[in-house]
Formats: C-alpha cells, structure tokens, sequence
C-alpha cells in the first residue's frame, strides 16, 4: 500500500536501530516519553521495542485523549444524556470509558440514546434528521480534534441548527508537558513530540521545553519508521549534548501549525482557568470551553450539569502511569482488578491507552518474545 | 525479565483461567461481538445452564450419532445491516454461514432448516429477493431448505428482517476435527484474503463516506473443505474466520490445545482496498469478519500440500500459510509483524472500536 508500506520498511529499521545502539553510551539509561497515545498504539502493534537497546526504555505519556478525561465528566456527560430528549454523539473510543456508574456502552444498554460517530460533522446530521430532539457531541481529544470540533460549532451556526450543543471537554498538550516536566518524580532524557496536535499548533510551542528544561523534542510521525528515526534524532542530539526541537514528521507538520485551525478553536473556544485531568489533578489553563458567544451551543449552559467531582478509584494509578512514573505492569490492579474488560482506569480504555496497549500487544518482556521468536 | 514483572505476568494468566462471569447486569452490545465478552455470556450462562457433553466442545457445530450415523449439527442467526451489501445479502449469508459450521467440523452438509423474523411494513419485493437468493446459495451448495417457520413483529421491533438457520450433515465414521488437536510443529493456513466482508458491511452502512472496490467474501466452503479433506491427510482443524475474524480463531487455537500460536504478518493476504480502509478506520484487519473464509491447522508436514489442493479450488485460489503451532508460550498468539518486530494478538473485548486520532 503505498504511503504506508515505505514507512514500515524492515530493513530500514534494522539501519536504524543499528545507528541508534551505536549512539547509546555506555551504562547509561535514556527514558524517552512518546506524548501521544497514537504513537504509543504505533509502538506496540509494530512491536517496535524490539529494535531497541535495553538502555533505552520508553515512557508512554499523557496524549491519550480519552485516558486524561475524569471520570466526574464522564458522569456529567451520562447526566446530559439521561436529560429528555437528548441524544448523545461521542467518538467511539469514548463508548467504553467507566464513569462512576458504567461507561456509555451501559447507559446505552439502559435505553440511553448514545450514538457513535466518526465525525462531530455527523451529529449535525442527526439533528437535522431529529428536529425534536437535542443532540449533545461529546467532544473530547486535544488540539488534534478541536478544530473539527470548532468547525462543528461554526457549522450549526451558519446554519442556524437550534437543536445542537457540544458537551465540551477539548484539552491542550502544552500544559499537561510542563506539568509532567515539573513533576518532582520524573526523570525524563527527551520527548517525541506529538504529531497530530503539531499539525494544528506546529513546533513552535515546544521551545520552552528544549530551552528552559534542557531537553530534547523530536514532533514525530506515527509509522514506525518515523518514530524509530525520531528516536535517533533524540539520541543523536543527547550523544551531542543538544537539545533543540525538531521536525522529524515535515511531511504533514508546518513549523508554524495549522492558522485556520486555530482561527477555529480561537473564534468558538476559550482556555478554562482550570480543568481536572484524571490522575494528573487539576491543571491551570489546560482545557477549552465555548466562548460566550456561542452559548447556545454550550450543553454547560443548555443544560444544569452536575459538575460534582469524583476522585479516581483508590487502587488506581493512571496517574504514575501516564506520567510515566510507573510502567503499566507496575500499578497495584493492572491485569488483575483492572483489564480491558473491567477497566478501572481510563489508560485501560483505549487502545491508545498505555495499559490496554502493554495488555494487549506488549505483555510479555521484550526478552521472552525474543528468545520464543528464535525458536 | 524482573521477577516482579513475572510475578504479574504470572497473575493475569490466572486471572484469564478463572471462570468466566458476566459482571454487567444488561447484555451490551459488546456481549455479540465474539470477542471475550461474547465468551464469557457463552460460558457463564448458557454452557453452564446447558452442560452437556455434545455441547461441551463449544465447536462451530454439534457432533452426534444417532442410529449409527454420525451427524454435525448447527444453528446460526442472521441480523446485518444493511440487508442488501455488494457481493451478497442476508439471504445467501443465511445458506452460506450455516453451511459453512458445518463444513468447518468436517460434515457433508445436507438440509438447512430456516426461520424469518420479519418486521410490520418490511417490502415484499426485498422478502423475494432475499429468498430467492437463499435458494441459489442452497442451489450452489448442494443443500436442500427442508423446514421452515415466519414471524411478523410489530414495526420497530425488528430491523427488517432477521434469519435464523439450522443445519444437519453427515460426518464420516473416523472424521474428528477440533481446534483442541493442534499441537507444536503444525501449520496454519487461510484459504484467502481476510477481512472484505467486514470492511464491505461497514462501508455499506454509508455512514463512513469511504468508497472502497470490496465485495463480501460470503461463499460455501463445504466443496473446498471436502475436496482438502479427500486429498490431504494430516488436517487437524477448520475453522470460520466469521465474527472476531483470524485473531479470534488464533487464539481459540492456543487456548483449546495450550499451545502457542505464531503468524506472519507479511504471509496474511489483506486486499490493499481492505488494508487501506481498516488503516483510516484504525481498526486491525486481523479482528474482521469473513464469511467464506477458513483457518486451516494440518500438520506441519502436509502443509505444502493443503496449500497446494487450497490454491488448485476457485475458492481458494490466494490461499496462504500463515504460520504456524509451538509449545510456548501456551494460549498466546504471536505475530511477527512486517515491521520486523513481535507482538501479542488477543482477544479484543468488545467490536473494535474505531481510534480517535
């Protein structure tokens, strides 16, 4: 398949991760985080850990859209669909996330109107085909899914649509690095920078953290030959003691993002003062709402909404995982009380989530599915 | 490996052997998408309601005797959506899946039975059509519709029409297949492309606004099965790549005979057109549904030539082995991707679920 099959070329990749070994100093350990969960899912379906020297591990961040949302908002979101009348839209992904009474699936399984799009556009579809009903988005992702959002938003304006509202939970990755880079117990060599949101924000957002952190941004790309050349760019500038932000993923990232994107989220959004992020707490400036002007598509103001705030299960520790404190296998109840089945934490969810992806396609050590592979 | 990491490894596995329960109070729609919600309703209700030992095996069909004759029976429900999709419709799925369990334990299969759930207002036309072709796919393989029974329900309680069919055949006096017989050393093969029919019904929903050149792979398998069976000795187990797809047979194959499984990535054919939509979709065409498409476990050493008498028959012609059965570790799928790199392929929980970004 072209586009594709040129990314995953096998002998490119044992170029590289030569390259890379070659790069590794000795006795020391470099801990990279891949931001976004798209990577982490391109990481494990490809088994690309294999081409890697054991000093080097991989750290899977916090860019999983549905991972980071608390599961107050997933209960907020179950009230406003439980409201008469309403019809919910969510992203797929979204549909097995646990609230703290069972995910969307269940409440779907209770009579809920729940649908599945692919696209925020189709909800405006529904509300066009159900003029008698409100139809509530649950709009969730980062500055990756925002924009459609927004457009979303501008849509059903131009064209006067009154029974549509998004339930709006968009956050923003810049705060949720530096509050991961400021966390005291992360030690952390570089980042592969994200590369979805970077087509909307470009690269010039992450500077701070070359500059003032002193370390190393690859944006990246999601094949895995992408990733693996990011990672040599990353260790290429450790070897030299730099740290600069690059743009491995050129192709598709403009240095200075996406203007009519973000003219979108900037003309129906507005950053909140503060927003919680499941296991991260509450972090300033770190979430978009809808701007006053477009009110009345705001299910915040349309509707009453809970808002009441549930603290993460106690055995749960999505939140060392997604700072990459722990390593998924480490946390109290994974593969035990927490599996993709019964899901306590959200990094159990998704299949972008770091658990779910270690569960399902990771869990057995890179040295035993070496050793089986030869045989 | 740290033996903390073990330690866990170790907990999982026994948390997986446990039995199963079904912890929600309403059936999801996950509980019908043959991943392991679908195992656990399976055998936390009903095998445990209806334990016997013609059931016990949970085969695609029944093994029974009766008067000295050796008989495959087996019954499947038909629901798509939508009823009409290229390259098929409910009614040939209906002939061509039960047909196809039966095939799958090594039966002749002889007579199909079928009953109509039909919703208030539903066409008659359509009802025509859907008939008429049940009675070609039955035609084409060599069944005969014996039996037969009509519901109408109120509108919208019922999405058009639902098919149900049942189907007995006969099976030689020394044939026994399972998937339970695998064992290190054997091959896997599949007779063809995976995933069309799956990628066909999810673009036909029209709700994607992706435009692909698929067509359904619907298709009896019964003359394939036989015609393998005749000349290659050394076959151990057939199975359906229908609901869950390959992934899911693979696994039924590690966790019956507690072995390992492990594919090749590049060796699996996937039409490009399915490779591409599942790649925008972000779903695996390893987990997607076939309905005339069948995994093959023979010995290692009659491998070439299944793949020979597979690739001879129209309805295997891109036939492929896949890979192959080893001792460790047991009840694990392993794929070699074409990356270059390992990976575990298990049971997904639920329909996969398409990614975000």
């Amino acid at each position: 398949m072209r586009f594709v099959d040129e990314f995953r070329d096998s002998e490119k990749a044992r170029a590289l991760a030569a390259k890379i070994a070659g790069l590794c100093e000795p006795g020391r350990q470099y801990k990279l985080m891949e931001v976004c969960g798209g990577h982490t899912h391109t990481i494990y379906k490809h088994g690309l850990e294999d081409y890697l020297p054991e000093q080097i591990t991989l750290v899977h961040g916090p860019g999983c859209p549905v991972c980071v949302i608390p599961m107050g908002r997933v209960d907020d979101a179950m009230a406003l669909a439980a409201e008469p009348d309403v019809i919910m839209t969510s992203f797929g992904d979204m549909m097995r996330v646990p609230g703290s009474n069972g995910s969307f699936f269940d409440a779907k399984a209770r009579g809920t109107d729940i649908r599945m799009v692919y696209s925020p556009l189709d909800s405006l579809k529904i509300a066009r085909q159900n003029p008698d009903k409100r139809v509530v988005f649950m709009a969730i992702g980062f500055e990756t899914t925002a924009p459609s959002t927004a457009m979303t938003v501008l849509r059903a304006a131009a064209e006067g649509l009154p029974n549509f509202a998004i339930f709006c939970n968009h956050v923003t990755i810049i705060p949720a690095i530096k509050a991961i880079l400021d966390s005291p117990d992360l030690r952390l060599d570089g980042f592969i920078g994200p590369g979805h949101v970077s087509t909307v924000i470009g690269c010039r957002p992450y500077e701070f953290i070359a500059r003032d952190y002193g370390k190393p941004v690859v944006v990246a790309g999601f094949e895995p030959l992408d990733i693996l050349q990011s990672i040599y760019l990353l260790m290429l500038q450790l070897s030299r003691g730099q740290s600069i932000v690059e743009n491995q993923y050129s192709r598709v990232v403009p240095w200075d993002g996406n203007p009519v994107a973000l003219r979108a989220i900037g003309q129906t959004m507005e950053l909140r003062p503060y927003f919680e992020w499941r296991g991260l707490g509450f972090i300033s400036h770190s979430a978009l709402k809808v701007r006053a002007e477009y009110a009345r598509y705001d299910a915040e103001q349309l509707f009453s909404v809970p808002g009441v705030r549930v603290a993460d299960p106690k055995a749960c520790q999505c939140g060392e995982v997604l700072k990459g404190v722990l390593k998924p296998w480490e946390c109290k109840v994974f593969g035990t009380a927490c599996t993709p089945e019964t899901p306590i934490g959200t990094c159990m969810v998704s299949p972008e989530g770091a658990c779910a992806a270690y569960y399902s396609y990771g869990r057995l050590s890179r040295t035993r599915v070496k050793e089986a592979s030869r045989t | 490996m740290t033996s903390r990491e073990e330690l866990v490894l170790e907990r999982i596995d026994r948390a997986r052997r446990a039995r199963p329960r079904v912890r929600e109070d309403r059936i999801t729609m996950s509980h019908g998408a043959g991943g392991k919600a679908t195992q656990s309703l399976v055998e936390a209700i009903f095998l445990d309601a209806f334990r016997n030992p013609e059931l016990a095996p949970l085969e695609d069909a029944a093994t029974l005797t009766a008067g000295g004759t050796r008989l495959a029976f087996t019954t499947d429900s038909y629901v798509v959506s939508p009823l009409f999709f290229p390259g098929g419709d409910i009614g040939d799925l209906a002939v061509n899946g039960t047909v196809n369990d039966l095939a799958m334990a090594g039966a002749v299969p002889l007579f199909l039975s079928c009953g109509f759930i039909i919703e208030e207002g539903f066409a008659v036309a359509d009802l025509s059509a859907i008939v008429a072709s049940m009675s070609t796919a039955a035609a084409t393989a060599g069944v005969r519709i014996v039996t037969g029974d009509t519901k109408v329900v109120q509108k919208g309680k019922a999405d058009g029409c639902y098919i149900n069919t049942a189907g007995v055949g006969v099976l030689a006096p020394d044939r026994d297949l399972g998937v339970a017989r695998a064992r290190p050393g054997d091959a896997i093969l599949v007779s063809g492309p995976i995933g069309d029919h799956g990628v066909t019904i999810m673009l036909a929903r029209g709700e994607l606004d992706i435009e692909a050149d698929v067509v359904s792979d619907t298709a009896p398998l019964n003359d394939l099965v036989a015609t393998l069976l005749s000349r290659v000795p050394g076959v151990r187990a057939l199975r359906d790549a229908t609901r869950g797809g390959v992934a899911t047979i693979l696994n039924e194959i590690a966790a019956a005979a507690s072995v390992g499984v492990v594919v090749t990535e590049d060796a699996i054919p996937v039409r490009s057109q399915v490779r591409g939509a599942a790649e925008l979709l972000g779903i695996d065409p390893m987990y997607v549904a076939c309905e005339g498409r069948m995994v093959v476990v023979t010995d290692g050493a009659a491998a070439q030539a299944a793949l020979d008498v597979l690739r001879a028959h129209p309805a295997g012609a891109q036939a492929a082995i896949i890979g192959e059965v080893t001792d460790d570790p047991a009840g694990i799928v392993r794929l070699k991707t074409a990356f270059g790199g390992t990976r575990i392929v298990d049971l997904l929980v639920g329909d996969p679920l398409p990614r975000i970004c």
